[in-house]
């Protein structure tokens, strides 16, 4: 006769292998997840020491403070960051200007309006748009994008701020148009239902109740998206020149802090020099500016949130 | 007053279809309704009149969520759903192409199962309905949102704390400002669909005395799994079984003589 089912569990949990099993398998796990951890934080502290021997070379006051860039010159070198933040800021608020609204009027056309099959469709276009390479987008802003707006406007040169913003906005319109169809589709359905039962229209339903409930969502969406953008480096260094300028000019060729690290690395710099250093300030100063999108992403994610 | 007119009645009346002189607000007349090829309504025909409350019974499955959620449209979002027949409101046919459905849900408002409070202060919960049908001025929504939390029963716990998000108070306050929300805008009839099945035995003791006061203005149409609650708060009392009307009648008549076999089963606890 066999063993009751209770004696072969006994038997079974008595095995050693299970016991010594069930002790290392969270340990390996604990191993592999500290890589993760361990990575990001040597990134920080190599970027933290090569941008302190940066400034041990130049004051961290010409730095903050100064209105021109320029590292690559015969006489005095200059290394004020503003012109690379504000070729950068050019870029990002472009980019912002036509993300947004598109964004957000694909993702309220998704959760409320568009039919289970149009969603199904359009979605992972949507996801596949945002599989495109970067650089890809980059000779799409350099041989197309640009070309189209010297058309209508003489004026813009080769290399200028526009055609990048713009199709840098292209590049995060998935991301916001995705995460905020998230955020509103997860606007539970009896909210919904409260409010087309009160005889509103699907357009006050969807302005008046998802929109404002999703809100917070929808703002940690543009937030990760200007991040994003701030961090984009392809299409900015393709179509956006080199040439860092401290003015309000859109249409000639800037400069952002990506592309100029793209410069440098590029070759034009030895190893030792104040220039291969000045990457890594450079760096660190986009470190700064994608972590305060990111914590800025959290913090009103969490101020404008509508409890339901 | 009702039990007058419910005593004279009784000793006249066929038991399934009662004369009344009071007006219908609804008269639902052979329809049908499949989810896809489910039938899920069979030749329904009921008359409601106006300023009563009546209750629709029956076990889980039997139609009569899907029968109250037609008479305002709001069954239509589910995408398979069919109807035939027709439900007159007010004498008008709420199936006709160009009757709207904004404006048949704005005169019968609805109490949904689950309190459904927007994620909002209380008194932009209850100024929703005013607001997006036009009225602006503050003075008046000010004055509407009392009114309707008045109306509610509701007033007196939340009169400090209006613009604090509905979420913040407890379920069966939540279901009371959604009453109110549905009050604001003064509809004709109100749908009330198990509008206590959420609650606790105290909260769902004060939606029943609210109901009884509502009926004074109101139509009232209600949906319970209860047949207590039914017995308690209602004038007139439809049984529902697989998708047909089993017996409709003042609820005296149901629950201490009722004419259908199968209505007697249920209410005695034989089945559902």
């Amino acid at each position: 006769m066999r063993p009751s089912v209770q004696e072969m569990i006994a038997q079974s949990n008595g095995k050693k292998s299970k016991k010594v099993i069930e002790k290392i398998i969270p340990v390996v796990l604990f191993l592999i997840a500290s890589v993760s951890v361990l990575t990001t934080v040597g990134i920080v502290i190599t970027l933290i020491l090569e941008t302190i021997t940066f400034f041990t070379r130049v004051p961290v006051a010409d730095f903050l403070f100064g209105t021109t860039w320029l590292p690559f010159s015969n006489k005095e070198e200059l290394y004020g960051i503003w012109p690379l933040i504000l070729g950068t800021l050019k870029v990002t608020a472009i980019a912002v200007v036509v993300a947004v609204p598109i964004g957000i009027s694909a993702a309220i056309y998704l959760s409320e309006y568009a039919s289970e099959p149009v969603r199904r469709t359009i979605k992972p276009v949507l996801e596949i748009l945002a599989g495109v390479p970067t650089i890809v987008y980059g000779f799409f802003a350099l041989t197309f994008v640009t070309p189209v707006l010297q058309s209508f406007f003489p004026d813009v040169k080769i290399f200028n701020a526009i055609s990048p913003g713009i199709v840098v906005g292209i590049m995060i319109v998935p991301m916001i148009a995705s995460l905020s169809e998230d955020a509103m589709t997860s606007v539970p359905r009896q909210i919904r239902e409260g409010a087309l039962a009160m005889g509103s229209t699907k357009l006050e339903v969807a302005m008046k109740i998802t929109l404002p409930a999703a809100f917070s969502g929808i703002i940690a969406s543009v937030v990760l998206a200007i991040s994003r953008a701030i961090g984009e480096t392809m299409i900015v260094s393709l179509a956006g020149g080199s040439t860092p300028r401290f003015d309000g000019n859109f249409t000639d060729s800037i400069q952002t802090m990506t592309a100029y690290i793209v410069q440098v690395s590029k070759g034009d710099a030895g190893y030792g020099t104040t220039i291969y250093y000045s990457i890594y300030a450079v760096g660190f100063t986009l470190f700064l500016f994608t972590m305060i999108m990111n914590i800025l992403a959290g913090y009103l994610s969490k101020r404008f949130r509508e409890e339901y | 007053m009702m039990t007058t007119i419910v005593e004279k009645e009784r000793t006249t009346e066929s038991p399934v279809r009662v004369k009344e002189h009071a007006k219908s607000v609804y008269s639902t007349n052979q329809l049908n309704l499949w989810y896809g090829s489910n039938h899920a309504l069979k030749n329904i025909d009921l008359d409601i009149k106006e300023h009563e409350v009546t209750a629709i019974i029956g076990p889980s499955g039997c139609g009569k969520s899907t029968y109250i959620k037609t008479l305002n449209r709001m069954v239509e979002l589910v995408p398979s759903v069919k109807t035939s027949g027709e439900i007159l409101y007010r004498d008008r046919n709420i199936f006709d192409s160009n009757y709207s459905v904004e404006e048949l849900r704005t005169r019968v408002g609805m109490v949904f199962q689950k309190p459904n409070p927007f994620p909002k202060s209380i008194y932009d919960n209850v100024a929703y309905g005013p607001r997006i049908h036009g009225i602006r001025n503050k003075k008046i929504l000010n004055e509407i949102v009392e009114k309707s939390l008045r109306g509610a029963a509701i007033w007196d716990e939340v009169k400090d704390r209006l613009h604090e998000n509905a979420y913040g108070v407890s379920g069966g306050q939540q279901q009371r400002i959604c009453i109110a929300r549905a009050l604001a805008i003064e509809p004709d009839v109100i749908l009330m669909d198990e509008p206590t099945s959420a609650l606790d035995p105290i909260s769902t003791l004060k939606i029943e005395e609210l109901v009884q006061e509502l009926k004074k203005d109101y139509s009232i149409i209600i949906v319970t799994h209860n047949m207590q609650q039914a017995a308690r708060i209602s004038d007139k009392t439809a049984f529902f079984l697989n998708g047909e009307v089993v017996e409709f009648d003042h609820t005296d008549t149901i629950f201490s003589n009722p004419s259908d076999k199968r209505t007697e089963d249920y209410i005695s606890g034989r089945f559902g």
